[in-house]
């Protein structure tokens, strides 16, 4: 096809764009800054802010620029005395329907209205302030909405009914009273809410953030009756530095360590062991269900807790489908209070388990079910995401930038490749396909072969033919939840037709990009960003010395000295889970 | 009922059978509130009773709101009289006088607007007079009994001289109307009437000082059968030249000659923005899609305005009969009908039109053997104003919050279910059929260059007559205002006529003479809107008027864009502080302010135009906002207490 060239001003500059891109984009690529509130790179224009107006010559409207897409021989004009006026009169009326908390707000130096005030030079309120007194919803243990501080860009909404199609955000109300809520006017517990956090992740102010529990693991660090360990997710360590600086991608995973133990971790695990764990125990699932027959085919994977909400409110015919390995962080929480405790000589009952993620929905996952205790204690007792853990670090006055390398403690430390790429979409798979091979024929895979590129990228469903040796397993991997409707479609036309399934192995993450993506990490996440972070992730794996879980050494040793064998009755008691048929609606 | 073919439409075209003796009852929402069914009824009941052979039938508004009831009555001797205020005692008696033994009644008749020059030698069968000045106590009842003595000197006993309820011309002293003619005289003084008798009565000459040479200045093209037509019989419809309009576009016509109509026609839309039909319809039959849709917006909210309800309920068929017309010039076979839930009487009578065009073959498959499938269907909207707007309709169609989207794409392009759409309102659809029935030249003969047709308004407020008006394009004002609604209540002075709703803007009693367009509207710092007119008179406060239309708007923002949501509500606090006697000069400022901000960065025409009314005031009466500003509290009080006194009198 070709593409059609839009040729066109702006400013003066002369652009030459693909036909269909907004003025907003165009002019980004001559260096030209429109301000907005409400667009975001994810998601569609909704034109809510009204910041982003141009003048087109010839014309007396002012279009926004976020929703008109440039034409051949347009002449824009993004900047000058009348548009800047009515821009900042725009942004007081905003300021002036929003608390004057900044203080004392998530979003404190990281909010883009308070960035917009500041750089129009905003000095004082001239607009009578009016902002209602709502009450937040805190009933969700992963995020927080404070109602107030909602500017109603609708970018919640957006993320949550297009990108996510979970329907739990909409819009009450109209005119001053408009305000973005769980629609019917419930409680986000009542809610389809899957806690997956993009709606935090995409929030421009502080109205939706996540439960900020950073005040619970000081208090345990300081608790001198308490082991404090820590687990860190795979998707963090290419993440974390943003907030101190560093480009997205860049991975920390060794500074990571280091800070751990200087904030008073005991012991810093990693949950790319889990992971592997996780890949032994879920790829042995997969073997037997596909090659032995044992048990519904597709299998899907469960490692991502809102995922699994989401299944068990509005896929759950596909129960029996569901992997009941563990989730990484999960498996890692019981091993630390079992096997790790029993070898150090720990009282697990002392044992304080951390986890940081880059993901809301991980601290709903903490208390699942009875499952989630099965070391005889909450086997993970607290989930901090990235941005938290990042405030942790300032508050403690560590100057990460400059701490040295250190290393995981050992037996629960040290991960493969393909552990750390659990953190991309298309991670999981490709992680299990290299142990189901070597399960299937006792060989490992070996050169390039070890790379499965279809399934990688950031296209929404990804489909692959692999071959195991003339057998071909048909896989398909979904992100962002509004993909995997169409992918389970498929496999419910086929049931109902009583045709064979067009796939045997499903990896669906909640998050668009995986959990590189994910509703807990840092702000200003777009598509560059995950492209990046997952970069980073496919580089971790390529300098692994083992790229597969089965080689990872350590997990050699747990199967040798605790567990037996995958799906052996202790790994089965400790490592495995169930999922059951959820209403969407709790009112 | 059998399915029309091209044949047996056009045999309707020269039907017109109905009983010698009838009546009928203006049933529309206006007129049953006022007790229109209950003089139905009285009608039915008293026809049985006295076995008279007459048909009582039921038709929509014919406009006059302020007469409701309305009864309109023909018999074979007298020509067709109208009345209004009819309760159900009087019902009685129409039957008993009227349709039994011919005889008017006293003080109910409105004469007919359309007036004659001329007369033949026939005596006239009555006479009606009316004062229509008023000003030192109705004197019509002496100048009835002063004719009648006239006519009695002249020896003539067999002109009944009847008192009428509204002449349609106002302040022009004593007037008179010969019956069947419709020669009018006004001014008419004492030693007039023995001229009258003398020459008009006896020897069948004008009298010419005398004679109302203009015209009523109406034209009714989209009312054309308001208040004449059964609104819920489609042979009715039929029997008035329905559905020819369609059937030449089937027969004669392909879509894009239809089109050329509309452009040769220069129908603009009617729902406020004026954009031309016909390009509307063009850029919505180019691209190529398998499915297109055509809507009918019928979501009147403006505060005063009720013309599209008349329509819809008065002659639903020429707007079910437009939207069919612009299915087949855009290629749709699906119709919508967006009507407000507000509207129930609007909802049935439309769906009955659809029935009954269904059981025609008039929607359907292959209609009138043309090939073209036409469906239509009704759904409600939820009493949002914004809901008027394209995008939000769509939205509201599909099961969505109705909030507007950016344009483009424009609905043309993407609209329903992102199918090409056109969207036209009701006013236009009803024109639609007119043109295609009569030619886009007859149609562009009507109003000015650039605003072709008739515009029908609803003139409410400080006026005499609140009524429907259609008028040709470029008239003035001041005629819709004076000639046709009588004026302002109570010999008040004229301040102001605001007109395009809660969009619109006022305009000054010194600019009233500005011909009625488009242009001209939205020079004035108003615009036409959907047909909205409030009449204000020298004891309206403008900041009060400003206040009660933001606060419209304020109240029915979507709350999806920032102007318009938070910039409204600021500004409705501002005019309140104002009004409270509270504000200082500088708030004129931030107001100017605000209101810039709004119509630039606003999303929709509702936060764009929602600073219109107080833009406009503050342009035509700016001291009326700084005597509150230098008046204070003390001030401000005043001036809500003058205002709750006057509701009180009118209430």
């Amino acid at each position: 096809m070709i593409q059609r060239i839009v040729n066109a001003t702006i400013n003066g500059i002369p652009v030459s764009v693909p036909y269909g891109t907004s003025i907003l984009d165009a002019a980004r690529a001559v260096q030209v800054k429109i301000p907005v509130l409400c667009k975001h790179p994810d998601l569609g224009a909704t034109a809510a802010c009204g910041l982003c107006i141009v003048r087109i010559a010839g014309s007396q409207k002012m279009p926004r620029a976020c929703a008109t897409p440039l034409e051949n021989g347009m002449e824009i004009f993004t900047h000058d005395g009348e548009l800047t006026e009515i821009r900042r009169s725009v942004i007081e009326l905003i300021l002036s329907n929003h608390p004057s908390e900044c203080l004392s707000c998530g979003r404190n130096t990281n909010c883009e209205l308070q960035t917009l005030a500041a750089e129009f030079g905003i000095r004082q309120d001239s607009i009578e302030r009016y902002v209602r007194d709502l009450p937040q919803d805190a009933s969700n243990g992963s995020i927080i909405i404070d109602f107030n501080k909602c500017i109603k860009c609708g970018r919640c909404v957006q993320v949550c009914q297009e990108v996510q199609d979970v329907w739990a955000l909409s819009f009450l109300e109209r005119g001053i009273n408009t305000r973005m809520a769980p629609a019917g006017d419930i409680l986000l517990s009542e809610s389809p809410c899957i806690k997956c956090g993009q709606c935090a992740a995409h929030c421009p102010t502080g109205a939706i953030v996540e439960n900020d529990e950073t005040a619970a693991v000081w208090a345990a660090l300081r608790d001198p009756e308490k082991h404090c360990t820590v687990q860190i997710a795979p998707s963090v360590r290419v993440a974390l530095g943003e907030e101190f600086g560093y480009p997205p991608g860049t991975n920390l995973t060794k500074k990571i360590y280091a800070v751990m133990r200087r904030l008073g971790f005991k012991a810093v695990f990693d949950t790319n062991f889990s992971a592997d764990l996780t890949i032994m125990e879920e790829a042995n699932e997969f073997v037997e269900r596909f090659a032995k027959g044992k048990g519904e085919l597709p299998l899907i994977t469960s490692c991502c807790p809102a995922w699994t909400d989401y299944m068990e409110k509005f896929h759950h015919d596909f129960v029996d489908n569901f992997s009941t390995a563990k989730s990484p962080q999960q498996m890692m929480g019981v091993m630390a209070k079992t096997y790790y405790s029993e070898k150090m000589g720990i009282d697990p009952a002392k044992h304080y388990q951390v986890s940081i993620m880059p993901c809301t929905a991980k601290k709903y996952e903490l208390e699942r079910d009875e499952e989630m205790f099965a070391s005889g204690y909450q086997d993970v007792d607290i989930t901090l995401t990235t941005r938290e853990l990042a405030r942790m670090i300032k508050q403690s006055g560590i100057a990460f930038e400059e701490l040295a390398d250190e290393e995981a403690d050992s037996i629960l430390g040290t991960y493969s490749g393909a552990g750390t790429i659990f953190g991309a979409t298309g991670g999981v798979m490709e992680a299990a396909i290299r142990t189901a091979y070597y399960f299937v024929t006792n060989e490992s895979l070996e050169g390039d072969a070890i790379n499965v590129t279809p399934v990688r990228g950031l296209e929404g469903v990804k489909i692959a033919d692999v071959d195991i040796k003339g057998t071909q397993v048909k896989v398909a991997v979904a992100h962002g939840m509004a993909n995997v409707g169409k992918v389970l479609g498929e496999v419910r036309d086929a049931r109902k037709a009583g045709k064979e399934t067009p796939y045997h192995f499903i990896e669906v993450m909640a998050c668009p990009g995986g959990c590189i993506g994910g509703g807990g990490q840092p702000y200003h996440t777009d598509i560059h960003t995950r492209m990046q972070r997952a970069a980073g992730l496919y580089n971790d794996d390529e300098k692994c010395a083992a790229r597969c879980s089965h080689e990872n050494p350590e997990i050699k040793q747990v199967y040798k000295e605790y567990l037996g064998h995958p799906n052996s009755e202790k790994a089965h008691k400790l490592l495995h889970t169930h999922y059951k048929a959820k209403k969407v609606y709790l009112k | 009922m059998s399915k029309l073919n091209p044949k047996t439409l056009a045999s309707f075209q020269s039907q017109m059978s109905r009983p010698p003796n009838w009546a009928s009852v203006g049933m529309d929402t206006g007129g049953i509130a006022a007790g229109a069914r209950e003089v139905f009824d009285a009608l039915v009941a008293e026809k049985e009773q006295k076995g008279v052979a007459a048909e009582i039938r039921q038709t929509g508004s014919n406009g006059l709101a302020y007469a409701d009831p309305i009864v309109q009555v023909k018999t074979e001797q007298l020509p067709l009289i109208t009345y209004g205020s009819v309760d159900s005692e009087l019902a009685a008696v129409i039957v008993e006088n009227h349709l039994v033994k011919n005889q008017l009644i006293e003080d109910h008749i409105i004469a007919t607007r359309e007036r004659s020059t001329t007369l033949d030698e026939q005596k006239p069968i009555a006479i009606l007079v009316k004062d229509t000045s008023e000003e030192q106590g109705d004197k019509t009842s002496f100048f009835q009994l002063s004719l009648q003595q006239e006519l009695e000197v002249h020896g003539i006993k067999d002109v009944p001289v009847h008192r009428a309820m509204d002449m349609g011309i106002y302040d022009q002293g004593l007037c008179i109307q010969l019956l069947p003619s419709g020669v009018t005289y006004s001014n008419v003084l004492t030693p007039d009437l023995r001229r009258i008798i003398s020459q008009s009565v006896e020897k069948g000459i004008v009298v010419e000082d005398l004679l109302v040479e203009d015209a009523d200045p109406q034209q009714k093209i989209v009312l054309r059968n308001c208040g004449s037509v059964d609104p819920e019989c489609i042979e009715d419809y039929l029997q008035h030249g329905g559905y020819q309009g369609l059937g030449r576009l089937l027969k004669d016509l392909t879509p894009e000659q239809g089109i050329d109509e509309l452009k040769t026609s220069g129908l603009r839309g009617r729902g406020g923005a004026g954009f031309p039909v016909w390009l509307k319809w063009k850029l919505t039959r180019d691209p190529e899609s398998d499915q297109k849709y055509v809507i009918c917006n019928a979501d009147e909210g403006d505060p005063g305005a009720f013309m599209d309800r008349s329509v819809l309920e008065g002659d639903p068929h020429s707007v079910l009969e437009g939207l069919i017309i612009a299915g087949y010039c855009v290629g749709a076979n699906k119709g919508y009908l967006y009507i407000r839930a507000e509207y129930p009487l609007a909802v049935k009578r439309i769906q009955k039109a659809i029935d009954e065009a269904r059981q025609k073959g008039l929607i359907g498959e292959n209609i009138l053997g043309s090939g073209f499938s036409f469906n239509a269907d009704i759904r409600l909207g939820a009493g949002a104003f914004v809901c008027g707007e394209e995008t939000a309709l769509i939205a509201s169609i599909e099961g969505k919050r109705g909030s507007p989207i950016p344009r483009p794409p424009f609905p043309s392009v993407k609209g329903l279910f992102e199918q090409p759409t056109s969207i036209n309102n009701v006013e236009t659809l009803a024109s639609v059929a007119a043109i295609l029935e009569n030619s886009g030249k007859w149609y562009a003969q009507f109003g000015t260059e650039e605003s072709r047709g008739t515009k029908v308004f609803a003139v409410t407020g400080k006026v005499r007559n609140a009524q429907l008006v259609e008028v040709p394009m470029g008239i003035p004002i001041r005629k819709i205002i004076y000639d046709v609604c009588g004026g302002v209540l109570s010999g008040n002075k004229l301040k102001a006529v605001q007109t395009g709703g809660p969009s619109g803007g006022v305009i000054p009693e010194d600019l009233l003479d500005t011909p009625i367009s488009y242009e001209s509207l939205s020079k004035l710092g108003s615009i036409m809107g959907s047909g909205g007119m409030l009449v204000m008179d020298q004891n309206d406060s403008m900041v009060d008027v400003a206040k009660f239309y933001l606060k419209f708007c304020v109240d029915e923002s979507c709350g999806k864009c920032a102007p318009c949501r938070v910039g409204g509500y600021q500004l409705l606090q501002l005019l309140e502080k104002i009004f409270r006697g509270k504000a200082l000069d500088t708030d004129i400022e931030q107001i100017k302010r605000i209101c810039e901000a709004m119509q630039k960065a606003s999303l929709c025409g509702l936060g764009q135009t929602a600073p219109n009314p107080v833009l406009s005031t503050l342009r035509y009466f700016e001291e009326e906002y700084t005597a509150f500003i230098e008046g204070g509290a003390s001030y401000a009080r005043k001036v809500k207490r003058q205002l709750a006194d006057l509701a009180k009198q009118s209430a």
